[in-house]
């Protein structure tokens, strides 16, 4: 009797205990560690459970830089199977640390071969998000100014104290930013361009959120300047009432950050994990991400959404450093970035 | 210690700090540990270290002197003075402490057009978000004082200043102590308003942490400046228990209910003061309002009505809505375990007797308020899954997270009352043959009740608002409304915008409505004491 009681018992504080923790399907599980942005349209995940049995557990981790800092901290006890959204900026960092296992998807080889990060393909690109300095066209119409269209230009004095970047010590654009003015005027040449964009009355904030919605003239609460730093696909975001899209990324200015997925080491269902990626990779999730995410598939072919290719088109020639030189180089060129501007 | 308390008082103690232990020292332990490994040396060597510390002191000590200032007057109105509308102003002073720090960090952004970051914005806004930490926890006592100290002293031909400087001001120190400390504590840690209006320009140990954790992985960095940051939190944390030494003595404590009277004279020199301040405080709170229904083409409610969705092309992955009532919900969980939490250890503070160990338990259960959220949340990525559960991912955990931060909140607002509460009162009781539960029911719960519903619905809205920790720990198919907040303002697009200051306008909604009902039932309470 007293066993049985105890068995009751313990039954019903399992079942309390599971309450609290949310009820756990019986079905098989993968979990999916993800940077904060990570979207997916819910009816397409749905789909996917439904034909693979597998139920997908989501699991957002901080932005790029955080989530691989985590990674790469808890390598021996994995918060998950798959991680997706790695960058390029700190992929080396996890491939250093061991963090994922091999694993080659079916379609690897169907455009995001071209951002490889080893032999091993412990990291598969899924999509691109490129970096780039955003106008507001209406502004430029409205003052009869001519558009700027290069780096170069934001340091012509007749863009003085139009441009607004965030910090690359505080914000993951802003480091992009600053890795592209590093690709595009080489090192130490990056630096003199940094003091002539300083001397011109370049705004920094800490965050991107503060330089698009405060400071952009063309954002919701109507900011001081016309020229910010964002993403190739920001004007699709901004596309007004009739249509037209109110700003413009110039296409000559961005920095391509990959992004990537990959099975953990010492996933708990690689296999699963495997088929995850392969998910990630599969033309439905390929063809949504722009809209839900702002970001460019990595496979070829998968159309962008309509108002894209007119709004915010892929860059053609964005610049791009080897993800083992950012590596090798990241942390000094922020060190001389921050003395150079911040004095 | 009568007999109830031999075994009463250990086990309440483990309890306590059984849960600080596993949720708190030992992740933080293991992961300054690991940096311990590097060069700490090297960084505390450095004079930009330095420079950090003092920059973080100093302007922490001014954000306290300015919330200290500010918030005095209201507690004045807000204990003393029968005006109508009391309830309504507590609830409006509470409001900024659950607003999500991005959000004021703008508000207080575009106030002053910083451009590189200043430091005047950074004092206005920490102070902003600590008014009412002072108000509450200074007229929690305030209220129960009794006048009759006071008018003695008015009839022996003491000015009102004079009675106020003599009389009632030393009693009220351990309050003033209290909330003190907890401000210092806030402002020295805080995080998003150093960020946003600092510009990457002014940097505390708190930003820098964060930076040298989550971006750039210098663990051996981030645990110097964390160790630093923790010798700081307990030499202030000293200071202050030193400072309120002796102070919390006995004093007569009345019901509430008898004390407030009209303002009168001069007093009303002290109403206006507390007005002006209200209007500070309303201020941003308005252009939050403003904002929330401007859009391009004039007024609107667009942000209104994208509260029942997603926001523009699925930016959350669950409705405002249903953030506002995750927040709700993990608010809950965190102010019961918070109240039981901060009950218990206020009771073992209470009934401790050696003076030192008292106060040395009181810095330890504060000094969750003073380590950076970074390190908490790292901590717990390489220690938690060694519990039974893998709790690192479990939904538990914000709860969790946001009662660590909410205790000592719980703490500071009623030990004051429970340490001023008569002894002779509880040894008349038991004189007259009460029981020692019996003697709790009867002196200290209706004593204390008031300040113990009040902690509840301020460590309720204090949770609400809590991003720290939350952000760093909230899934994204649960996320808070904070959080939501922060992630809207995250993308592009006018919608997403519009959205994010509907859902703070949300949030103080939902605030006042707690911190209305709350005063509902402390008027309740007062009926009940009267018997």
């Amino acid at each position: 009797m007293v066993r049985w009681v105890a068995a009751v018992a313990v039954i019903t504080l399992t079942a309390g205990c599971s309450l609290l923790v949310g009820q756990e399907p019986a079905q098989r599980t993968v979990t999916l560690v993800a940077h904060d942005s990570f979207v997916v349209d819910p009816r397409l995940l749905a789909e996917f459970e439904q034909r693979s049995g597998i139920h997908v557990e989501v699991r957002t981790s901080g932005d790029a830089g955080e989530l691989a800092n985590k990674l790469v901290l808890s390598k021996a006890a994995p918060l998950g199977d798959v991680a997706y959204g790695v960058d390029s900026t700190f992929a080396s960092r996890t491939l250093r640390e061991g963090v994922f296992a091999p694993y080659r998807a079916a379609d690897a080889d169907q455009g995001p071969h071209r951002y490889a990060q080893d032999r091993q393909n412990r990291l598969t690109a899924v999509d691109v998000a490129d970096v780039c300095v955003n106008i507001d066209t209406e502004w430029f119409a409205a003052h009869r100014m001519p558009e700027p269209a290069t780096l170069r230009d934001l340091t012509e004095p007749r863009y003085r104290g139009l441009t607004a970047v965030p910090d690359p010590t505080t914000s993951s654009p802003g480091l992009a930013f600053l890795l592209g003015t590093v690709a595009a005027f080489g090192d130490p040449g990056w630096q003199q361009y940094w003091r002539e964009l300083a001397a011109n009355d370049v705004k920094l904030s800490s965050g991107w959120e503060e330089v698009y919605n405060q400071d952009f003239s063309a954002a919701a609460e109507h900011g001081p300047r016309p020229i910010v730093l964002s993403y190739a696909s920001s004007p699709a975001a901004e596309v007004g009432d009739d249509g037209k899209p109110r700003t413009k990324a110039l296409l000559d200015t961005c920095y391509r950050q990959v992004e990537y997925a990959g099975v953990l080491a010492g996933a708990k269902d690689p296999q699963g994990a495997g088929q995850l990626v392969d998910f990630l990779l599969s033309r439905e999730f390929q063809r949504q991400a722009p809209e839900q995410m702002y970001v460019y598939p990595a496979v070829d072919g998968v159309p962008l959404p309509p108002n894209w290719s007119a709004s915010a088109p892929l860059p053609p020639r964005p610049a791009e450093l080897p993800a083992s030189e950012v590596e090798r180089n990241r942390d000094r060129w922020v060190q001389q970035w921050r003395t150079l501007v911040r004095g | 210690m009568s007999p109830h308390n031999r075994l009463a008082v250990p086990a309440a103690a483990s309890v306590v700090l059984g849960f600080l232990g596993l949720f708190f020292a030992w992740p933080v332990a293991a992961i300054i540990g690991m940096g311990l490994h590097g060069n700490v040396g090297e960084v505390l060597a450095e004079a930009s270290t330095w420079r950090l510390v003092a920059f973080t002191l100093g302007q922490a000590a001014a954000s306290t002197a300015v919330a200290l200032i500010a918030g005095v007057p209201l507690a004045y109105v807000l204990a003393r003075s029968l005006i109508p509308g009391r309830a309504v102003l507590r609830a409006v002073v509470t409001v900024p402490f659950v607003l999500p720090t991005i959000v004021v960090g703008m508000a207080f952004r575009a106030l002053f057009d910083v451009d590189s970051g200043a430091v005047l914005p950074i004092v206005l806004a920490n102070a902003f978000f600590n008014v009412a930490v002072v108000a509450r926890t200074v007229s929690g006592l305030w209220s129960h004082l009794d006048r009759r100290a006071e008018d003695a002293a008015r009839s022996l031909g003491a000015s009102k200043l004079r009675a106020f400087t003599s009389v009632t001001l030393p009693a009220l120190l351990p309050a003033l102590g209290s909330a003190a400390a907890v401000v210092f504590l806030f402002c020295a840690t805080s995080f998003g308003v150093v960020l946003v209006l600092g510009g990457g320009q002014y940097r505390t140990l708190e930003t820098e942490i964060y930076l040298r954790t989550v971006q750039l992985l210098d663990l051996p960095g981030a645990a110097a400046l964390s160790l630093l940051q923790l010798a700081a939190v307990v030499t202030a944390l000293l200071a202050a228990s030193f400072a309120r030494r002796r102070r919390e003595t006995a004093l007569r404590l009345r019901s509430a209910a008898g004390t407030a009277r009209r303002p009168q004279g001069a007093q009303w020199l002290v109403v206006g003061a507390a007005g002006l301040v209200v209007c500070g405080l309303l201020a941003p709170i308005a252009g939050l309002l403003v904002r929330s229904v401007s859009t391009r083409d004039g007024w609107g409610l667009a942000g209104y009505r994208a509260l029942l969705g997603t926001g523009q092309q699925g930016t959350l992955e669950v409705t405002g809505l249903e953030a506002g009532l995750n927040s709700v919900r993990t608010a809950v969980d965190a102010t019961w375990m918070a109240l039981l939490l901060g009950l218990l250890a206020s009771f073992v503070l209470v009934a401790v007797r050696r003076r030192a160990l008292a106060e040395s338990l009181d810095v330890v259960l504060m000094v969750p308020l003073g380590v950076s959220a970074v390190t908490v949340g790292f901590g717990y990525l390489i220690t938690l899954h060694l519990l039974p559960g893998d709790l690192r991912t479990s939904p538990l955990l914000v709860p969790f997270a946001q009662a660590l931060v909410v205790t000592p909140l719980v703490i500071r607002m009623v030990l004051p009352v429970l340490r001023s509460i008569d002894d002779r009162l509880r040894q008349a009781a038991a004189t007259l043959g009460a029981g020692p539960w019996r003697v709790h029911r009867e002196v200290d719960v209706p004593l204390a009740a008031r300040s113990v519903l009040g902690a509840a619905g301020f460590g309720f809205v204090v949770a609400l608002g809590e991003f720290g920790a939350t952000s760093f720990l909230a899934r994204p198919d649960a996320p808070t409304l904070p959080v939501a907040i922060g992630r809207l303002l995250g993308r592009p697009g006018e919608l997403n915008t519009q959205m994010a200051y509907a859902a703070c306008t949300l949030l103080m909604i939902v605030t006042v409505l707690a911190v209305v009902l709350v005063e509902r039932l402390r008027i309740r309470t007062d009926a009940v004491e009267e018997f």
